[in-house]
């Protein structure tokens, strides 16, 4: 059995390694680094991780060849992506590869901590429901799966396309999951427009940590759930049907759903 | 040289003339050569006649000295060369010239081969053949001679003198020779004349040839060289003037036309290149600075972190994170920025674009106690814009304004409505040229920051020159030089001085003489030549008809903008706010505008305010 450490972080900029190993050990994890993703492959085949922090723009190899390498590889531990160049396409690409969250250099503390806790969360989330499903336990579902027919946008919020044109938006119950209680949602107001890949909520969770949550789709809002935003609950109750977050007006659907996951995939 | 195509067309010409005239002349000269013979050989034949009959009586009476002396009378003629009489032997018995008498001939002498070429001798012989034309010494003049044979009758025979027998038929040979000098002299000058005249004849056509060549072909062909020339060197502003009207002109117009849409084209190119150029840049400052930023922004905030229990430490290192994130603010500006070169439109409403652009800055104006006074008309048509960009165009005019009014704050008022603009009025006249294609656009002297139409004016004697409004239908031109209505005036091109006025029309509104001039691949525009009568007349925008906009006004109550700063507030660069502008602001909104082929004016009054007018197209239907 390989020996486990909690998180690593590859970036070629050796200020971001020292405040992110500086910061996380604080908060109690063990930390390794790598100065470039080769050098992070090479560490990752000899040593396990819970979690991968990387960058986008490294000499050599980037971020996203990081990302299909270690697909390539069968290597389960989430990644992270972090950049400097933090642009719509690059989070919403870096998701698509199967990156698990997108965060956007310069951070604050509560921003990584928040994206790191997680992204542990996650991990510890996915190797049970990976356990359960080796065990056949069917029986106790670690998390719900979206249903076939939404889109997702890297394993946080989905898409719905109505009838009327329309898109709903929500949280995944995987997500709401990482997040352990959620305290307060911060809606955007109605008639504001939302960007794929951009910020379109802050959820307050009980550890006081600030998440953001980035939208799966562009567009106007219409409507928000304000069930939800009165009984908080409700997501971590019914995260697809009733604890939806937005309706809304999207601008270019049939373009964004590209840069989308169809959770009929997630089942095969 | 010989590659120039007016030598080559003058050659192929002048070969022409040279083998045409050379035929004419060739058969002109030999038919009168033949006339003159004929002429010649006639009136000899009747000369020789005459000497026959005159002499046949004094053959019967065989009264020879009388015939010698007919014979001698009748040679003395000065034309006459010779005459002769030779009996069937060929010994001359009579002859002018009286040495010959008693010679006699050899039957292969000129005179009677024509007989004696057959050892038995022709008895009958046609005109042609009786007549020679030879000289007597290789060096002398051309001879005509005609011999006219006497042939027997019954009186000869049956006469006293008994000298001739029955059987024989010809009795002898009259031969009459005539000296062909003048006719030889008159067939030289003939030839002399000829030859002079297709000399001057070929010498002209080539002038002429040359002449109208080097003007219509040589000269325009140059020109155009010269331009492709300055095109391949990479001059694409260059245009080819004096443009004629026959197909080289059309050819010149349109390689005009065709470097226009080049320099067009690059011109469009080089801002596209900048503008990816800018958003590389910004992308790489964006990317190195925000890594700093990373070790900034960690280390202070988790320091603001644990520095809960000092208030006085905790307030220096809330200003740093703070302030870090405005950096991070302005960063991602930034990319935005880079990325905005690439406008994304659709179809979107006005009003709505307006509320945004007030949401975002909402709390910023209501801390410089600016009350914005919202005058939106319902059904409001859509327009297709980058609903960000133009976001982007109504926070920069709002900000500007609420800058413009200080501390005591003021007022913002938005209108919004909709209105149909005719072309009249409204439509920038960008291009305009004399019917030689001098430009006449004037960027040097503007009417209201725009680039005025220059032409030519002169009345009474004094010169002077008329600045158009280019705006079509503006009545605010700028006459350097009054004009009477009244007396007599000429309008004209500043560079080619060919009249710009249209003969035999008047204006339909007060009368006045009519200016046309031509607008580069948009028609002609005519206008009045009265400095107080708006009429303009431009079939071409007419005819497109009236246009749907959105008209959108921002107007504040601050200090307003002086007249010299008003020409350049659109300019890059260009800033009254010191360190706290960059001066890009409305260059950028100009710059949105002009992508939305939409127009933005500004009025404004030093101290009572400032205007903006933005008119956007409408979706059509």
């Amino acid at each position: 059995m390989k020996k486990t450490t909690d998180l690593l972080v590859i970036d070629d900029e050796p200020v971001v390694l020292d405040a992110v190993v500086k910061l996380c050990s604080a908060e109690g994890f063990q930390v390794d680094t790598a100065a470039h993703a080769l050098e992070g492959l090479k560490k990752i085949a000899q040593a396990g991780y819970r979690l991968i922090v990387c960058d986008i723009m490294m000499p050599d190899m980037d971020g996203f060849q990081f990302l299909e390498r270690l697909a390539e590889k069968h290597v389960a531990t989430p990644v992270i992506i972090t950049t400097g160049y933090s642009t719509v396409e690059n989070a919403v690409k870096s998701l698509y590869l199967g990156a698990i969250d997108f965060l956007a250099k310069p951070f604050t503390v509560e921003e990584l901590l928040s994206t790191v806790r997680r992204g542990m969360k996650y991990q510890e989330l996915s190797q049970s429901f990976n356990a359960a499903a080796r065990e056949r336990n069917d029986l106790y579902p670690v998390y719900v799966p979206c249903p076939p027919s939404y889109y997702r946008l890297g394993y946080a919020g989905w898409v719905n396309v109505e009838s009327d044109g329309s898109v709903k938006t929500g949280l995944s119950d995987l997500f709401i999951k990482t997040l352990g209680g959620i305290r307060r949602i911060e809606f955007f107001e109605r008639e504001e427009e939302i960007v794929q890949g951009n910020l379109c909520a802050r959820v307050e969770t009980e550890d006081q940590l600030i998440h953001n949550v980035l939208a799966p789709i562009s567009g106007k809002i219409l409507n928000f759930n304000e069930t939800l935003s009165q009984n908080c609950a409700l997501a971590e109750k019914d995260p697809y049907f009733r604890g939806w977050l937005y309706t809304v007006l999207p601008s270019d659907l049939e373009y964004e759903l590209k840069h989308l996951t169809p959770c009929s995939s997630d089942r095969l | 040289m010989f590659q120039n195509i007016s030598f080559k067309l003058i050659f192929a010409v002048g070969l022409a003339a040279i083998l045409i005239i050379s035929i004419f002349a060739y058969l002109n000269v030999r038919s009168q050569q033949q006339v003159l013979l004929a002429e010649v050989e006639r009136h000899s034949n009747q000369l020789s006649e005459t000497v026959k009959s005159s002499t046949r009586y004094d053959m019967l009476l065989n009264n020879r000295p009388h015939i010698l002396k007919i014979v001698q009378q009748i040679g003395d003629d000065p034309s006459i060369k010779d005459i002769r009489i030779m009996n069937k032997e060929g010994s001359i018995t009579y002859s002018a010239d009286t040495s010959q008498i008693g010679h006699i001939l050899d039957k292969k002498a000129q005179a009677c081969y024509v007989c004696h070429a057959e050892n038995q001798p022709l008895e009958k012989l046609p005109i042609s053949n009786r007549t020679r034309v030879f000289r007597v010494h290789p060096d002398s003049s051309r001879v005509f001679g005609i011999i006219n044979p006497i042939y027997n009758e019954p009186s000869c025979w049956t006469s006293d003198c008994h000298a001739h027998s029955r059987t024989q038929t010809v009795l002898g040979v009259l031969d009459v020779v005539i000296s062909l000098k003048n006719i030889d002299a008159q067939i030289a000058s003939a030839k002399f004349k000829m030859l002079l005249l297709a000399v001057i004849a070929i010498m002209a056509l080539s002038g002429i040839i040359w002449f109208f060549v080097k003007n219509w072909v040589d000269k325009p062909v140059n020109a155009l060289v010269t331009a492709t020339r300055q095109v391949a060197s990479g001059n694409l502003n260059y245009s080819i003037e004096n443009v004629s009207s026959d197909e080289l002109g059309v050819l010149a117009r349109s390689f005009n036309n065709m470097t226009q849409k080049l320099s067009e084209a690059r011109l469009q190119l080089v801002q596209s290149d900048k503008m990816a150029s800018l958003g590389r840049l910004a992308a790489g400052v964006a990317h190195e600075i925000n890594n700093p930023l990373t070790g900034i922004l960690t280390y202070s905030s988790f320091l603001l972190k644990r520095a809960k229990d000092n208030p006085e430490l905790k307030e220096d290192l809330e200003v740093i994170v703070r302030e870090t994130k405005r950096s991070r603010e302005i960063v991602k500006g930034l990319l935005d920025f880079a990325r905005q070169s690439v406008p994304k439109k659709t179809k979107v409403d006005i009003r709505e674009v307006l509320e945004r652009a007030l949401h975002v800055i909402e709390n910023q104006l209501s801390l410089k106690q600016v009350k914005i006074v919202k005058q939106f008309e319902n059904d409001l048509p859509r327009i297709t814009a980058d609903a960000n960009q133009v976001q982007q165009v109504f926070i920069n005019l709002i900000e500007n304004g609420a800058d413009a009014m200080g501390e005591r704050g003021g007022t913002i008022t938005l209108t919004a409505a909709a209105i149909q603009l005719a072309p009249f009025g409204i439509l920038q006249v960008k291009k305009a040229a004399c019917p030689k294609g001098h430009d006449l656009i004037d960027p040097a002297f503007k009417i209201d920051g725009l680039p005025s139409i220059r032409l030519k004016a002169a009345s009474n004697g004094e010169e002077g020159f008329i600045h158009l409004h280019p705006v079509y239908g503006k009545p605010a031109h700028h006459y350097g030089i009054a004009i009477h209505r009244k007396s007599k005036f000429t309008l004209s091109c500043p560079r080619c001085n060919i009249s710009l006025l249209e003969e035999g029309k008047t204006c339909p509104s007060c009368g006045s003489a009519v200016y046309a001039l031509e607008v580069p691949s948009q028609g002609k525009l005519a206008g009045c030549t009265n400095k107080d009568c708006a009429w303009q007349y431009w079939e071409t925008a007419e005819r497109e008809g009236k246009k749907e906009y959105v008209e959108i006004k921002v107007a504040d109550s601050g200090c307003g903008i002086s007249r010299e700063n008003l020409e350049k507030i659109f300019e890059p660069f260009f800033s009254t706010k010191g360190q706290k502008g960059t001066g890009l602001g409305l260059a950028v909104v100009w710059g949105i505008i002009d992508n939305h082929s939409g127009t933005i004016s500004v009025d404004s009054e030093v101290g009572r305010g400032t205007t903006f007018t933005l008119r956007l197209p409408a979706e059509k239907g």
